[in-house]
């Protein structure tokens, strides 16, 4: 069972339909999956899933980076995890890592810097976002558009960050993610 | 949170008007009435019909004239939004868009530059899926245009049935076309939905269609009761 953590403003929200709905009709088919808005996450419970994907947001929300203490357990939780978007962002403020500026929406270039098991090469995708996050040694870049880091790992664990959207264009890097070993 | 419904009068910004009233207050329509019948943005048959559909949802409208010029109507629809944030206090943006990364993107970018919400809520949908949603919610949707091999003139007028999704979906196997028009194979008009308070009667129409082009011109209505 995999977990999507839908990480919009506020629960049953508008947003839903628009970075939670898409994930759930890629993963749906592969693997079975549930939604949690990320108020309600008890790290307890968290043992009962296998991955955990953390949704995109709308461009003005903002309510994850405000609420860092909040994905505490993305340092404990132990396997697999995939952050598109605000996702992304919120796994590199709860390392300690800071975001940058970097609006991109639309589609964008994106180069592959580093090998990795859920995309290679170069090809386009969908970006929506306000931020990206700086490069730090906590995390591998993996790769990147002409203005910012666009996928990160974190180096000691299965914690990967993508700024697109797999959801809308490319979902065969969501697929990739639910086929990863623990 | 107080939001704006960029709405054409067809099934897509009536389907998303409906899931943004069930979530958010709705505070007004907001209507680019493009002058260009292949705008790269904006549905064009029965745009007129727009007034009466704001009628019949009690909401007022922000209707702007576009010439439909590929990117001047983006400054037209900035200027639509602006007027929409200005009279009603809007904090948001709706649009219907389904798969169009070329409309959704420009959308976000004006919503970004006038510094309000932008929602998507039929993003990546099943086209099949949304086609029975209208069904299944009773909207009363009628192909007003259509823009596509093999469809023709026999199209126009009919009404969103299981049938017709059916034959639609059957199309799409066979020739490609989305069922739900994403690439401008057909353009609906709704008479009728969930919100409306009054539904639309069509008492004259005609039908202007050459090969597999044609558009189902709604030139009378009138709100009646439900």
């Amino acid at each position: 069972m995999i977990l999507v953590v839908d990480m919009n403003w506020k629960k049953d929200s508008l947003s839903l339909y628009e970075f939670v709905s898409p994930i759930i009709s890629v993963i749906q088919p592969l693997e079975d999956c549930e939604v949690k808005h990320f108020w309600d996450i008890e790290p307890t419970e968290l043992s009962a899933y296998s991955k955990i994907v953390l949704s995109g947001t709308t461009l003005k929300d903002q309510a994850t980076l405000k609420h860092i203490d909040k994905f505490n357990w993305i340092k404990t939780y132990g396997k697999p995890i995939l952050g598109i978007c605000a996702g992304m962002q919120t796994i590199s403020l709860v390392f300690g890592t800071p975001l940058t500026k970097c609006l991109q929406i639309g589609m964008a270039e994106i180069t592959t810097l580093k090998e990795n098991p859920l995309f290679l090469g170069d090809f386009k995708a969908y970006v929506l976002h306000n931020f990206s996050v700086e490069s730090s040694e906590t995390f591998e870049t993996l790769a990147q558009s002409a203005k910012c880091l666009q996928a990160v790992k974190y180096k000691q664990k299965n914690i990967y960050g993508i700024l697109f959207h797999p959801e809308v264009r490319n979902q065969e890097v969501l697929k990739q993610f639910i086929k990863l070993k623990q | 949170m107080r939001l704006g419904v960029l709405f054409s009068g067809g099934k897509d910004s009536t389907l998303a008007l409906h899931l943004a009233a069930e979530k958010e207050e709705v505070a007004c329509l907001i209507t680019l009435v493009s002058k260009n019948k292949e705008s790269y943005m904006f549905h064009t048959p029965n745009i007129d019909v727009t007034v009466l559909q704001a009628k019949a949802l009690g909401l007022p409208m922000v209707s702007v004239i576009t010439e439909g010029k590929k990117e001047e109507e983006l400054a037209d629809l900035e200027r639509a939004i602006a007027e929409a944030i200005s009279r009603f206090h809007i904090d948001g943006v709706v649009t219907g868009a389904v798969e169009s990364v070329y409309q959704a993107s420009r959308v976000q970018r004006i919503c970004n530059d006038l510094n309000v919400w932008c929602f998507n809520p039929l993003w990546k949908h099943d086209q099949k899926a949304l086609l029975e949603t209208l069904v299944e919610k009773k909207f009363q949707v009628v192909i007003s245009g259509i823009f596509a091999y093999p469809l023709d003139e026999k199209w126009l007028g009919k009404q969103i049935t299981p049938q017709i999704i059916s034959r639609l979906v059957e199309l799409q196997k066979q020739y490609g076309i989305s069922p739900s028009g994403e690439g401008g194979e057909i353009e609906t008009t709704v008479l009728d939905a969930p919100m409306f308070r009054y539904k639309i009667e069509i008492s004259e129409s005609s039908v202007e269609a050459k090969d597999n082009c044609g558009v189902f011109l709604i030139n009378q209505a009138r709100l009646v009761p439900k």
